[in-house]
């Protein structure tokens, strides 16, 4: 049953032959309820070609027993003698010894914040895939281990706060009296922050959010949560899809609003969480202090440091002033039958990917990506960090189409012509004003510096505003009015006639132009 | 503090207000105050000319004149703006132009009868004395001439705007000759003026730049009024500077001026949005490129009922609306709007894309969706939504169809290609709205129509939203 062949599991073009197997360790964390795969993935697994071996007690802390994986079509058996070996942590001393040679590990590894970890793999003759460095591109994220763990960390972090939390999260009018929802604000709105957004909203309570990218504010209405933005001119935009740290100026309007927000709020839940660094810490202690007892903090961000001072990680303590805080560091295993069984699918997706004959033989392709992006050791040399990936959403780098010359070239031409067009109109502006008689020259003085000043003046006029800027500007050259006005001093009967009905149409100018980009003005609206 | 001075500085504060108010129209959240601070501008200007008028001891007669004339005139302008449908919108801001065109025109000819045709009244014995009696003759035939052009040219605008002429391009032979032609005349008539200001010389110039005017916007066809709606305003701007050299008025020349350029400014953006040359627009005529459509294969449509869009909508999650002048037309928008604020209250994420050159009018589908309500931060020009057409479930095209066009994209020898357009052909379904099968307005045949990704839906737009929300 086993691959016996000899031959490495993940050679591009290996001889056919018996299919790989696919061993589901039981994870020796004694705090980890999770599994690699559930019985409803192993028949995934098992569809794609694979033999499946699965430790013995393997999902007993999710909830599944052994029988129920060989109802599946696995068997129960050491995992370590197989060809591809799935796990949730990164492997103990024992495990890791106990690999295959050529045998290919797939977990949660963790290779950005602990680089001990490649070390440690890259000394066996294996490869590793890291299910936590998939990069988030679209077509990677049904692989996402991230992404799902967060959305149940997410779930349960709003349980845990509605657990501890003396009252009801909705508002309700009984006979025995009314009682205001609760509020709930959820700080930074990534997959985390979302989920506990929506299911707080579903308990009923009133959701607030805040988070750094404002693009992010049409997700959080889209959940019921009410976006709170930071005021601040360091909009952020995000090339990897994650946010990444502020500056200082940002950092102190955001304390700002927390300082305003939170003293306020039952119920806080911070996901803030920066790839690579320790959590910023964003709710001090005085803000802390400042909140109502029965008050509950979620910490979701406790095992990089946490977000709030004074987080216990792994923990609830409760303050001097009666609030709770919540640092719980295993938020996603404390659903473990849900939270295995999105890794599980995570993993089924991958094997997907990795299984492009569907044959139960693991192929890794180095040129897709996704799979270079997590692949941390292969053969034993470590292959971490990867080239940068960029998110699907952020722009491409502009083809730069025969970049050594052409671009400069034009560069330099369409300076050298803005020169010579500003001398030349320059030039010409000089002699006219030159020719001009002496009483003409003020009048041409305020004529070109107006012309230069309505330029500017409208130069980053809104797209929405066209229309009423350009009945605005109707309205005022209206001014010739004063023309015809100045004409009406006189007692030429001809003139007079013109200058009346000049007068009067434009009157009909100003006064319906105003009026009119009154009316529309008043239609514009926020949402 | 003579008269003079006080009502120098009333001009000055004024048109500083003015200037301060085309700023403040350039953001939302200033847009209300930039208006009020014209009308506030207006009023000074007003009233300070009037006192000034007062204080030359003008014949009460005149003054009633004054009175009624403004009164007459601010009443028929405010009956206007209050009884104006927002589709039709462009055709007041024409006509409005018009208006001060001709106001320009008549202050031009008052100019001359004060001065030239009165040879030894005092004002032009003053002007000779000053040695700017030339400069006066040249200032006389300028105004005129500009304020001429901008009255049929927006005469013209309206008509086509409103329906009551075909809006389809003019294109009398040698019309590029004749506008040059109409350009080296006036350029001899002014030299002849100068030299000898005679009565016939000036109605000449008038006659040429009416006719120059006319011709300058005929030979534009109806889909690029956005640009010329805006260079109209232009001219209007550059027609009041001209008056204001002509009476020797700094306010009306730096008025003139700012609205001139500003307009000017606003024709360069359209421009660089339909990727054209800024002189072809201001030469006029550059609205004919459009060659015959080929009859190429260019593959089948599908087609789909209202009943299907609403299940569609339905299922997605982010919907964006590419709406253009067929909405306008069909009056569209109160529906559009209905569906808008169903989907989003059921948690779909609804956009507006905004081509900047959709409509008839810079601005115009965002004035349209103002009115029905639609909340601004949803409505995104082009420059905004384009990269999130790919991420986009369904894209509804609601009377668009050439800023829609793959082709100007894909196909290099497309007549409109280069030109920017929203991609809506990335999302992954688009459903078009569109009375029948007939190409847009520049005559080009749009491919989009035919991916695998598209589907029409014929018929009047109103109609068919309707459809939809009953469906839903």
């Amino acid at each position: 049953m086993i691959d016996t062949t000899g031959g490495s599991p993940t050679d591009l073009d290996r001889p056919t032959g018996d299919p790989d197997v696919i061993g589901v360790l039981r994870e020796a964390s004694p705090g980890e309820t999770r599994v690699a795969a559930t019985p409803a993935t192993v028949r995934q697994l098992v569809a794609l070609g694979y033999d499946i071996v699965v430790e013995a007690g393997a999902g007993a802390r999710s909830g599944f027993d052994d029988a129920s994986y060989v109802a599946a079509g696995a068997v129960i058996g050491d995992p370590l003698r197989a060809g591809v070996v799935l796990g949730v942590n990164a492997p103990t001393d024992e495990q890791l010894e106990g690999l295959r040679d050529g045998a290919t590990l797939i977990s949660i590894l963790g290779p950005a914040s602990n680089p001990d970890v490649v070390e440690a793999l890259s000394r066996r003759p294996i490869t590793a895939l890291a299910m936590d460095a998939v990069p988030r591109i679209s077509r990677a994220q049904s692989l996402d281990v991230l992404s799902s763990m967060a959305n149940v960390a997410g779930y349960r972090a709003v349980v845990e706060a509605a657990h501890v939390f003396g009252r009801f999260f909705t508002g309700q009018v009984t006979a025995a009296g009314k009682m205001p929802p609760a509020n709930v604000l959820v700080v930074g709105a990534g997959v985390a922050g979302l989920s506990a957004i929506g299911v707080a909203g579903s308990l009923g309570a009133v959701v607030k959010a805040t988070d750094p990218r404002p693009e992010v504010a049409d997700q959080v209405r889209s959940l019921g949560g009410e976006y709170l933005p930071v005021e601040s001119a360091d909009v952020e935009v995000s090339a990897t899809g994650y946010a990444r740290e502020m500056s200082d100026d940002y950092g102190s309007r955001a304390a700002a609003l927390y300082a305003a927000t939170v003293p306020g709020m039952d119920v806080v839940i911070t996901t803030a969480l920066i790839p690579g660094r320790s959590a910023p810490v964003l709710v001090t202690a005085e803000v802390v202090a400042a909140m109502r007892p029965g008050s509950v903090i979620v910490d979701m961000a406790a095992a990089n440091g946490g977000n709030v001072e004074g987080t216990v990680p792994g923990a609830a303590i409760v303050t001097a002033n009666g609030v709770t805080i919540i640092g719980y560091t295993d938020l996603a295993g404390r659903l473990p039958a849900q939270a295995s069984q999105l890794y599980g699918t995570n993993v089924v997706n991958l094997m997907k990917l990795l299984t492009p004959e569907k044959d139960g033989r693991l192929v890794l392709d180095l040129e897709d990506a996704v799979q270079r992006a997590m692949t941390v050791v292969r053969h034993g040399e470590p292959t971490w960090p990867p080239p940068p990936v960029h998110v699907s959403a952020a722009p491409a780098e502009p083809p730069a189409a025969d970049p050594a010359v052409a671009p400069p070239s034009s560069a330099r031409r369409s300076t050298a012509d803005r020169l010579g067009g500003t001398l030349a109109l320059g030039f010409a502006l000089l002699l006219l004003a030159a020719l001009a008689p002496p009483t003409l020259l003020p009048h041409l003085t305020v004529f070109a510096l107006a012309i230069v000043i309505g330029f500017y003046v409208i130069g980053h006029v809104h797209h929405a505003l066209h229309t009423p800027l350009m009945s605005v500007t109707n309205a005022i050259s209206g001014i010739i009015v004063v023309g015809a006005l100045l004409n009406l001093a006189n007692d030429e009967p001809a003139v007079i006639v013109l200058a009346a009905a000049a007068t009067l149409l434009a009157s009909i100018n100003i006064f319906g132009g105003f009026a009119v980009t009154r009316r529309m003005l008043a239609m514009f609206s926020r949402s | 503090m003579t008269i003079e001075t006080a009502s120098q500085a009333a001009y000055l504060v004024a048109a500083l207000l003015f200037i301060l108010a085309l700023g403040g129209l350039s953001r939302h959240e200033t847009a209300a105050v930039g208006n009020q601070l014209g009308i506030a501008g207006m009023a000074l200007a007003l009233a300070t000319t009037t006192a000034v008028t007062v204080h030359d001891n003008v014949p009460v007669t005149n003054l009633v004149v004054l009175v009624v004339a403004t009164a007459l005139g601010g009443g028929i302008g405010l009956r206007r703006a209050r009884v104006v449908e927002m589709t039709g919108m462009p055709e007041l801001i024409a006509l409005l132009h018009s208006f001060v065109g001709l106001a320009a025109v008549l202050v031009g000819w008052n100019g001359y009868l004060l001065v030239e045709h009165a040879a030894h009244g005092a004002e032009a014995l003053d002007l000779q004395s000053q040695d700017m009696l030339g400069i006066h003759h040249a200032e006389v035939v300028i105004g005129v001439f500009i304020g001429a052009v901008t009255f049929t040219g927006s005469i013209v605008a309206n008509l086509k705007l409103s329906a009551r002429i075909r809006s389809a391009p003019l294109t009398l032979a040698g019309k590029n000759l004749l506008n040059l032609g109409a350009l080296a005349a006036f350029v001899g008539l002014t030299a002849w003026f100068c030299a000898r200001p005679q009565l016939w010389v000036l109605v000449a110039v008038t006659v040429v730049a009416l006719a120059l005017g006319w011709h300058l916007v005929a030979s534009i066809g109806g889909g690029d009024m956005p640009v010329v709606v805006s260079m109209l305003n232009s001219y209007s701007g550059w027609a009041a500077a001209a008056s204001g050299f002509l009476l020797d008025n700094d306010l009306l020349i730096i008025t003139g001026a700012l609205v001139g350029s500003s307009g000017a400014y606003l024709s360069y953006i359209m421009c660089r949005a339909m990727n054209r040359s800024f002189v072809s627009v201001i030469a006029g005529g550059f609205g004919i490129v459009g060659v015959p459509a080929e009859d190429g294969d260019v593959g089948e449509h599908r087609e789909m009922s209202a009943e299907q869009v609403a299940g569609l909508l339905s299922g997605a999650s982010s919907v964006i609306i590419t709406p253009g002048y067929g909405m306008a037309v069909a009056q569209a928008q109160y529906g559009v709007a209905e569906l808008t604020r169903k989907l989003r209250d059921r948690g779909v994420q609804v956009r507006f894309g905004i081509h900047p050159v959709a409509g008839r009018l810079p601005g115009h589908m965002n004035v349209l969706l103002a009115e029905a309500k639609v909340p601004y931060d949803i409505v995104l020009e082009m420059d905004e939504i384009n990269d999130d057409f790919p991420a986009t479930d369904v894209v509804l095209v609601i009377g668009a169809n050439d800023t829609v066009n793959p082709a100007a994209a894909e196909d290099p020898t497309s007549p409109i290609a280069g030109m920017p357009v929203l991609t809506v052909w990335e999302a992954s379904n688009v459903i078009v709205f569109k009375r029948s099968m007939a190409v847009g307005y520049a005559g080009v045949q749009n491919p989009l129509f035919f991916r695998e990704n598209s589907s029409m839906l014929f018929g009047d737009a109103k109609d068919r939203v309707g459809d939809i929300l009953r469906a839903m």
